[in-house]
């Protein structure tokens, strides 16, 4: 199973969090954004294969911290996890791709 | 066919010629399909034979139907929840209906029936509410209590011991499994005898957009084509072909898992879906229970397959027929999923010109192979988007104007 470091709590089984999906940055001026920019904002991802993505998760069975981690899309590795004001507290924790 | 099959059986040149031929790669092609998928060959196939298109290549980096094509359970409906979803999904199945005669192969395409199961007053709402759109469409659905559920799924557990008794289920007696497979396949041959060509073993790798307004031409794994037309139709991989020419989509790429018992007596006639248990089987002319849940929880584009899938699949299938405890599990395995926030498909034109999306078909997009292979071959002939795929336009986020799908798409595919 993915094993995932809480900023707070460590590392915990991938079942103790919820996938909050790719980071996408708010418009930096809310009142000043088009429509075009706030669906970009909402509805447009990378969804990269290549290389490492940034994104959300929330420890819903801990202690209800959003978070962010950088993970591997095609190995499932996570590089790194941290919090939103970019203090990262725990740095790569191993990770297992399991078969059965 | 049983003709063609006497026929086949006293002829002494054997093996039958193959399926669709190996071609040489032209420098140019009027239309290339990217994925050869079941989209793909269908598309290349009614552009042949609805418009003329010949010229068309089919490019597939791995082999046909290595995708979710061949990845599926094969679950054929139309009980879709909007209105728009579910007179699109109508066109499709009766395309399925004909198809075993349209393709010169047999589909098998068994219209067994479908039951969404309800397990709360909420479920049952929901599925009223879809029964009725899909009869104001001319779908054939209505809910169904438990006297006449115990009639079409004897052994279905109607007692109140499951945590979540069944209330009532949603029944589409159009609703059914095909052969996957020969649905590939058989697009494949009618394609390849209208003049496309299929290319197995050749990736994309970049996307010649000139100055990013209009397509130029591919750069494949086997050289460079030239064409002005480009069909994306690679389904988990979309968003990947699409950044080749600056585009991003609304969606994110899931596995969703599913797996097979060994054979058992047939027992079970209809698909059953249960959207609160998060399960789904249906049992295949061998015998097999075929079964699936919801996607992963987490995106990514890795194949592999997790224990978690399978324990919590298991103990669902036990709430519906808790005497399957001891058949074992023959095989188990995972396709991606492009999963777009209204679990509506993207379709149609981009703003680069040439480019054009069939993708955003997430966990439930097999049962449209057929209406989405006319369509876009209509599409791509006429310049003209046809009306039953508007609402699936890639600019409806753009004008906050979308086809709300997940209460009948999350689950049950
Ligand atoms: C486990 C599972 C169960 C499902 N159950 C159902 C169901 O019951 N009913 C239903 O309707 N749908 C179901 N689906 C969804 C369905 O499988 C897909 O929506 C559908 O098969 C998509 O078909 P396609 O032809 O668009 O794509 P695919 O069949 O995925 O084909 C895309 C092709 O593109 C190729 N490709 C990718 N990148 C490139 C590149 N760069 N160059 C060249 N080729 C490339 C891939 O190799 C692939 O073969 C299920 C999916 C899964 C995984
Ligand atoms: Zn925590």
């Amino acid at each position: 199973m993915l094993i995932l470091s809480c900023p707070n709590c460590g590392e915990r089984n991938v079942s103790e969090f919820r996938f909050g999906g790719e980071n996408s940055p708010r418009p930096q001026s809310p009142m000043a954004a088009s429509e075009a920019e706030w669906a970009e904002y909402l509805y447009l991802r990378a969804n990269k294969m290549e290389g490492v993505q940034v994104e959300w998760w929330y420890h819903q069975a801990g202690c209800g911290l959003w978070f962010l981690a950088e993970r591997d899309w095609v190995a499932n590795e996570v590089v790194r996890t941290y919090t939103w004001e970019g203090v990262c507290v725990a740095s790569a924790s191993e990770t297992e791709a399991h078969d059965s | 066919m049983a003709l063609k099959l006497i026929r086949q059986a006293l002829n002494r040149h054997r093996p039958p010629p193959r399926m669709w031929r190996v071609q040489p790669l032209k420098k140019r092609y009027d239309v290339v399909i990217i994925g050869g998928g079941a989209h793909g060959l269908a598309c290349a196939h009614y552009l042949a034979k609805d418009h003329g298109v010949t010229d068309v290549a089919v490019l597939e980096k791995s082999y046909i139907g290595s995708g979710g094509s061949g990845r599926n359970t094969a679950i054929i409906r139309a009980n879709y929840l909007t209105p728009e979803g579910v007179r699109f999904y109508h066109q499709s199945v009766k395309l399925y209906e004909d198809l075993t005669g349209e393709l010169d192969f047999n589909v098998m395409f068994s219209q067994r029936g479908h039951l969404t199961l309800a397990h709360t007053d909420g479920d049952v709402r929901t599925m009223r509410r879809r029964a009725e759109v899909n009869r104001l469409q001319g779908v054939d659905s209505r809910l169904v209590w438990p006297e006449e559920l115990v009639r079409l799924c004897p052994l279905l557990d109607l007692s109140q011991h499951p945590r979540y008794p069944i209330l009532a289920a949603l029944y589409h007696p159009p609703g059914g499994i095909i052969r996957h497979d020969a649905v590939v396949w058989g697009y494949a041959h009618q394609a390849d005898l209208g003049g496309a060509h299929i290319h197995q073993q050749t990736e994309v790798t970049d996307i010649d957009a000139g100055n990013g307004s209009t397509v130029q031409g591919v750069q494949t794994t086997r050289g460079y084509v030239e064409t002005g037309t480009v069909l994306n139709a690679t389904a988990g991989w979309g968003s990947t072909l699409a950044a080749m020419v600056g585009l991003e989509l609304p969606m994110e790429t899931f596995p969703l898992q599913a797996c097979v018992t060994e054979p058992l007596k047939p027992f079970l006639d209809p698909v059953i879906v249960s959207g609160s248990l998060h399960v789904y089987v249906s049992q295949s002319d061998r015998g097999e229970l075929v079964m699936g849940a919801s996607i992963d929880p987490y995106a990514s584009y890795s194949q592999d397959s997790s224990l978690d899938f399978l324990e919590g699949i298991a103990g669902h299938v036990l709430e519906l027929f808790p005497f399957l405890g001891k058949a074992r599990i023959l095989r188990q395995w995972a396709g991606l999923c492009e999963m777009p926030p209204d679990f509506s498909p993207l379709m149609g034109k981009t703003p680069v010109g040439g480019f054009l999306l069939d993708v955003g078909w997430g966990t439930y997009g097999f049962k449209a192979s057929p209406i989405c292979g006319k369509t876009m071959a209509a599409l791509i002939a006429s310049g003209e988007t046809p009306d039953l795929i508007a609402p699936f336009r890639l600019s409806r986020f753009a004008e906050l104007d979308l086809v709300g799908e997940k209460g009948a798409a999350s689950v049950g595919h």
